[in-house]
């Protein structure tokens, strides 16, 4: 190695590598402490959850986890006595509380309506939104700019301040509580955002792919799947996140116009605090478990979401 | 392949007419080639050909069907685009299957295989087929573009500048491999350039297109030897023809009506000359390698011509010039044949 090395203008040298390298690192992990205590909350029994000074070191349990998953009773002694030696797991811890458990708690259905409802809401938002911006970026749309306008103008004001009106809707139609008024709602409040997010995506494709592949004896239908859309990947994973992300932290429609059958997670969570005393445990449980969908969905599309959030201004 | 006809045909874009009233007939297996300025509509005839534009007046019909109003995929017609458009997604390979595994073809993976082997070997990128489009330089990239295009046997082939982007030496050898396919196969080709070696050499027929209208279409030597107007000559001829007026230099007589003179390196006679017969002074030349640009003034015009490379011709000289049966246009830039005895016949050049 020679003393005097070249490099390019462009490329950051070793030391500003390990520098911004370092910074990024130390602001993530600043950034993920609030997360890592809930994770390590879930892990705690209720005591050491409230403990002062707070611990940073302590036994693990699954009883955060065990009292999410369950509805539990308490019992007078002379009962629990007379009962027989509890199996190893849930059982046993809560018996060690004195209680006994009752049978399982609404979490995985509130769950389930969770995944159903922001993953079909999300769905259809890039669904409808990828083939609006396609019209949109490729036909001649009368009074293109105003409808433009009107879909982004839906936007403008808190969704929350229409939440009275819909309330009335809703219930007069029979769309109250159910999974389908949920994912009605969140696809209208997420297709505007779709749409003017994707039409910067594929105005940014070339229509003579298109028009080659039209030419090369393809029809539109055809050459938007086989061309278009392996292109618009990166802006369809990216809006994609965005719907999902609202939809799936949504809280205030989701208290108003959901109380049973579709009941989501947000407001599900705060009702574990009221049973029973403060189960922080619990609470962090189902919050964990509440992040784990999320994550893996972004990870999974990680590739695309790096090059999208650049919004296009990358690509090659 | 099949004989293409446009009639009539007009396309405008707000107020610009792109293509106006236009009429041309591609025979059967004929090469024909369009010549013109940028933004004279030679794109826009392709593409109106190709079904990418609906003509707003008159009609195109592809071997005896009236394909006016339908849809590219229904017209069978092949596009070498003048911005080689390939799919980035796709290696250079896929690129080239994909014309063939379309819904309106399908053809067994096993053929495309063999057509995609051929063709990438004629255009020398057998190689690079593994790469993705986007990892190609320019040149690889458009002749998988020039590819797709030859991997299907159309009606005919639209090609919008396909060889812009080539070295000399390829282009020349793609120049000839697009000769030899288009007489082995008969096929039927429309073909834009800017390169008048291309349109010499490969054209059954030229056009030469203005501001959207067909001025004149005839075979390379008509075009060159018996262009219609000034515009027509200032297409061909390198390098260009000057542009003189009548009695400058010493003819064999110019026509009644005559008032510019075109005159071409092979109509232009210079010799050295003592100063009494002299009209010209030699301003400079210029080494271009394979030949010699020769610029002279006569009086307060300037002319290029070739200079023979034996002459001794220096900058400085005075010579004497000459027009040997030159081109005469009239006063609107039309051209007017010249009176009968200034005919000499072309000799030794
Ligand atoms: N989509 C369009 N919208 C509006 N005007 C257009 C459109 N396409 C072409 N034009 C106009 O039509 C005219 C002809 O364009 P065209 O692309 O056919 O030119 P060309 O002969 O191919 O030029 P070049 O040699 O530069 O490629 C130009 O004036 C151009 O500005
Ligand atoms: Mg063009």
């Amino acid at each position: 190695m020679s003393k005097t090395t070249a490099h390019s203008v462009v490329a950051p040298t070793p030391t500003a590598r390990r520098v911004s390298g370092a910074i990024v690192i130390l602001y993530a992990l600043i950034t993920m402490i609030p997360l890592a205590w809930i994770v390590m909350t879930s892990f705690k029994t209720p005591p050491d959850s409230i403990a002062y000074p707070p611990k940073v070191l302590f036994e693990p349990s699954l009883e955060g986890y065990c009292n999410l998953f369950t509805t539990r009773s308490r019992q007078t002694p002379e009962y629990l006595e007379s009962l027989p030696a509890p199996e190893p797991g849930c059982d046993a811890i809560v018996r060690s509380r004195n209680m006994v458990i009752a049978g399982p708690s609404n979490v995985i259905p509130r769950f389930t309506n969770s995944i159903i409802i922001a993953f079909g809401s999300t769905f259809l938002a890039v669904f409808l939104g990828t083939i609006t911006a396609y019209a949109f970026s490729r036909f001649k749309v009368p009074f293109a700019d105003d409808i433009l306008f009107f879909i982004l103008s839906t936007r403008f004001m808190p969704p929350i301040a229409v939440a009275i009106p819909i309330f009335l809707m809703y219930r007069a139609i029979g769309l109250s509580d159910t999974h389908l008024g949920m994912i009605l709602l969140y696809t209208a409040v997420n297709v505007s955002l779709a749409v003017w997010l994707l039409k910067g995506f594929i105005d940014e494709i070339p229509r003579e792919y298109e028009e080659a592949a039209m030419i090369d004896g393809y029809s539109r239908l055809h050459a938007f799947v086989k061309v278009v859309l392996p292109q618009a990947a990166t802006g369809i994973a990216a809006t994609a996140i965005f719907c999902l992300i609202f939809a799936w932290n949504e809280y205030a429609f989701a208290v108003l116009l959901t109380s049973g059958t579709a009941q989501t997670m947000p407001p599900f969570i705060p009702f574990i605090i009221g049973e029973g005393g403060q189960d922080w445990p619990a609470v962090a449980a189902a919050t964990t478990l509440f992040l784990i969908p999320i994550f893996v969905f972004t990870i999974l599309l990680r590739k695309h979401l790096l090059r999208g959030i650049t919004f296009g201004a990358v690509r090659k | 392949m099949a004989e293409v006809v446009l009639s009539g045909v007009t396309k405008r874009f707000k107020t610009v007419a792109a293509v106006e009233s236009l009429d041309l007939t591609v025979h059967d297996g004929e090469f024909i080639v369009l010549l013109g300025p940028t933004g004279a509509g030679k794109t826009t005839t392709l593409r109106l050909v190709g079904g990418l534009e609906r003509p707003d007046e008159g009609s195109i019909t592809i071997g005896g069907h009236d394909v006016t109003h339908a849809a590219p995929a229904a017209r069978d017609v092949a596009f070498v685009f003048q911005q080689y458009s390939l799919y980035p997604h796709l290696s250079a390979y896929d690129n080239l299957a994909f014309p063939l595994r379309s819904p309106a073809r399908r053809v067994p993976e096993d053929e495309i295989r063999k057509r995609v082997g051929e063709i990438a070997e004629m255009l020398r990128i057998s190689a690079k087929l593994q790469n993705r489009a986007t990892q190609l330089s320019g040149g690889e990239m458009q002749r998988v573009a020039i590819g797709r295009a030859l991997v299907r046997r159309p009606s005919i082939y639209l090609m919008d500048e396909p060889l812009s982007s080539l070295d000399a030496k390829l282009r020349s050898d793609l120049r000839l491999e697009l000769k030899r396919i288009q007489q082995d196969l008969g096929a039927t080709i429309l073909y834009v350039t800017h390169d008048q070696t291309e349109a010499m050499t490969m054209a059954v027929r030229i056009g030469v297109i203005e501001s959207g209208r067909m001025i004149q279409l005839g075979t390379p030597r008509e075009i060159y030897t018996a262009p219609a107007s000034v515009y027509v000559a200032t297409r061909l001829g390198q390098p260009a023809i000057n542009l003189l007026p009548v009695g400058l230099l010493p003819d064999g007589g110019a026509p009644t009506g005559g008032k510019t003179v075109g005159a071409r390196t092979e109509n232009l006679r210079i010799a050295k000359a003592a100063n009494g017969s002299a009209n010209a002074t030699v301003d400079w030349i210029e080494h271009l390698g394979d030949q010699n640009h020769l610029h002279v003034t006569v009086g307060d015009h300037k002319l290029v011509t070739l200079a023979d490379p034996e002459s001794d011709l220096a900058k400085g000289d005075r010579v004497s010039l000459s027009l040997v049966d030159p081109l005469y246009f009239d006063a609107s830039g039309k051209r007017i044949a010249a009176s009968g005895k200034a005919r000499i016949p072309q000799g030794n050049g």
